[in-house]
């Protein structure tokens, strides 16, 4: 892993020995990942790759949320307009006579609408996959942030956004299949949905786009831009005085982690066979939250276990009674922000803290740099101090 | 010496509340300058207009022959002032070389941004040595004392590499040792840059200042050396009105 490299080997043996756990849980989760089409049965790789796309964009919530302080309630729209740009593209491959999609002839529409033409093009249409979302968000984040719009106004804002874009889908039901959205894809680039050889390919690009996903943020937020956005959540007001435009900073984060939500939507039609409002509203879009809050938004790693973890359970608990599931989830919720609002990634380091300090040896003044401390791959290093077990950690 | 900073005409005003009425104010490059007055006599606020923070109703701040009104306030860092707050904020989750590594990094071109900070530049450095804070180094800002805030907020500062520095009341609950680290500190700073400095301590005053400027009501009431301004009788009679210790020794002082 280019990330074991990265680390300068420096510091004692036990800094260092946590120092490697980063990269080694990241190849332990990458060699997990795959080795599940062995394993599991095409019907439970489906799930695990559908929760996979809910994983990347997780990571875009991480950055956005955890790092830059943007509780964005609204991910799903980016999720869906990534989606949408795929599923407009796929349902044209597929297109029946006269070169409609099905919804559009059972809905009565009968030459194809402008604005679907050029998604006809894979090139145009992968294109949209990312700058879709990115534009969308840029424009929002420049004229919301700018005029210091933030905390829970952003949070309200971002889900409304979230409704008008659901009502936008549902009232134009020729051009977007309305509250159905699009069904029956058959095909991937060549890939046949309904193989599961074809399905078990599919995972891979999707777990490998996750991979790629998760170590282009973590290099963000570990570089001086990652620090610079951790500066604007903690004293937005402040870093101006540093020189430097906050509204700029996290329109970039926020861009970020809205083009993550766009590949995620992208990789969800193909993996799930359709794209409805349903995937992407209000409740969608906290449920995705959700899974980030409960692995713990401060670290990477831990909002894509988040993700992970709530979906499966949302599935384990759905097959046995889907009402139950509901209630678990909001209890879920209130239980981590009350107790845990670090998540179980911050249980975690807390556990580890504490094992450590009691056999570790106390590493000298100079290696103890707190960044270093903490394995590398791990980016919770800027977690919030816990009680004093970090403390203890980085105290000479 | 020209003047750096030329203020002319001033006026600031909150819904109706003059803070600031027709202030001319020239601080020379290379200057020390302090700025006092009794409470709401309009300190921070200039402050605050002269770093973007506040918009003034009307009047002119020109630094190094630019226009500052209008500008907004990271712009106005980067054309070369940078300043301090009355309560410091540091980025407690950062460690202090990273705080200052932050403050010193703001002329590099994003994509540098994007990279991790492999080494501790020479700004970052010196900044480290001048406040004192190298051993800290790696800690969090988070666990600094009030003091260690305060120079560590002074090393971001000089990190930035301003040609002039606005320190709201450095010294405000400082313990006395704290104070005259402070000072030397000030001194240090002001060798090669043009300071400005809020500040009520007297002794603090009496000890580090060169020139002094009195603010009263928003207007400005005299300008000079220490002794030239205790000795002033309205400084003595706007500070009779507020407190009676302070004035007491403003008198002791000048008689």
């Amino acid at each position: 892993m280019s990330a074991a490299v990265d680390v300068p080997g420096k510091g004692a043996g036990a800094a260092r020995r946590w120092r490697l756990a980063g990269p080694a849980l990241f190849t332990g989760a990458a060699v997990l990942l795959l080795i599940a089409p062995a394993v599991l049965s095409p019907f439970r790789l489906d799930l695990l790759g559908k929760y996979l796309c809910f994983a990347i964009v997780a990571v875009g919530i991480g950055l956005a949320w955890g790092r830059g302080g943007m509780l964005t309630l609204g991910q799903g729209v980016f999720f869906g307009l990534g989606g949408y740009a795929m599923g407009m593209h796929l349902k044209l491959r597929e297109a029946g006579p006269g070169g409609l999609p099905d919804f559009m002839v059972w809905s009565g529409v009968e030459s194809l609408p402008a604005l679907w033409r050029p998604f006809a093009n894979p090139v145009f249409a992968l294109a949209m996959v990312v700058l879709l979302p990115v534009t969308v968000a840029v424009l929002l984040g420049l004229l919301v942030f700018r005029q210091r719009v933030r905390g829970a106004y952003f949070a309200v804002l971002s889900q409304a956004l979230a409704a008008a874009f659901v009502i936008l889908l549902v009232g134009q039901q020729g051009l977007t299949g309305g509250t159905n959205g699009l069904t029956n894809f058959q095909t991937f680039f060549g890939l046949d949905l309904y193989q599961p050889g074809d399905k078990r390919i599919l995972y891979l690009v999707v777990a490998g786009v996750l991979g790629v996903v998760f170590l282009v943020a973590w290099q963000l937020a570990r570089s001086r831009f990652g620090q610079l956005l951790v500066a604007v959540r903690d004293g937005e007001d402040r870093v101006r005085f540093l020189g430097y435009d906050p509204a700029v900073v996290k329109t970039i984060a926020f861009a970020v982690s809205a083009g993550m939500a766009g590949i995620a939507g992208a990789l969800f039609v193909p993996m799930v066979g359709l794209l409805s409002p349903a995937n992407l509203g209000i409740v969608a879009s906290l449920e995705l939250l959700i899974g980030v809050a409960v692995g713990g938004r401060f670290s990477l790693a831990g909002a894509v276990g988040g993700a992970l973890l709530v979906n499966y359970a949302k599935t384990i608990f759905s097959e046995q009674s889907a009402d139950n599931w509901v209630y678990l989830q909001g209890a879920m919720f209130v239980v981590v922000m009350l107790w845990a609002p670090r998540g179980l990634a911050g249980v975690f380091t807390d556990v580890r803290a504490a094992l450590g300090h009691r056999w570790r040896p106390r590493p000298a003044p100079a290696a103890t740099r707190p960044t270093d401390a903490t394995p590398a791959a791990d980016p919770s290093a800027t977690d919030p101090p816990p009680a004093g077990a970090q403390r203890e950690e980085v105290r000479a | 010496m020209t003047g750096l900073l030329q203020i002319r005409g001033l006026n600031v005003a909150f819904s109706g509340f003059r803070a600031i009425t027709d202030l001319d104010l020239t601080v020379a490059a290379g200057e020390l300058r302090f700025l006092i007055g009794p409470n709401g006599a309009g300190k921070t606020t200039l402050i605050d207009v002269i770093t973007g923070l506040t918009r003034p109703t009307s009047g002119s701040v020109r630094f190094a022959g630019e226009e500052l009104v209008g500008r907004r306030e990271h712009r106005i860092v980067r054309l070369g002032i940078g300043r301090t707050f009355q309560t410091s904020v540091v980025f407690e989750q950062l460690t202090v070389l990273e705080n200052l590594d932050l403050a010193a990094s703001f002329r590099r071109p994003l994509a540098a941004r994007l990279r991790r900070r492999r080494d501790v530049s020479d700004q970052v450095a010196a900044a480290l040595e001048t406040t004192g804070l190298a051993d800290l180094a790696y800690r969090p800002a988070g666990v600094l004392s009030h003091g260690q805030r305060q120079w560590l907020e002074i090393g971001m500062l000089l990190a930035q590499q301003p040609r002039l520095l606005l320190l709201d009341e450095p010294v405000a609950g400082m313990s006395r040792d704290e104070r005259a680290r402070t000072g030397e500190l000030l001194r240090q700073v002001a060798r090669d840059h043009t300071v400005i400095v809020v500040e009520h301590d007297m002794d603090f005053l009496r000890r580090f200042a060169s020139t002094v400027t009195v603010l009263h009501e928003g207007r400005l009431l005299c300008e000079g050396t220490v002794a030239q301004v205790q000795a002033d009788p309205r400084v003595q009679e706007v500070y009779l009105g507020r407190t009676r210790r302070e004035t007491a020794e403003l008198v002791k002082e000048a008689s």
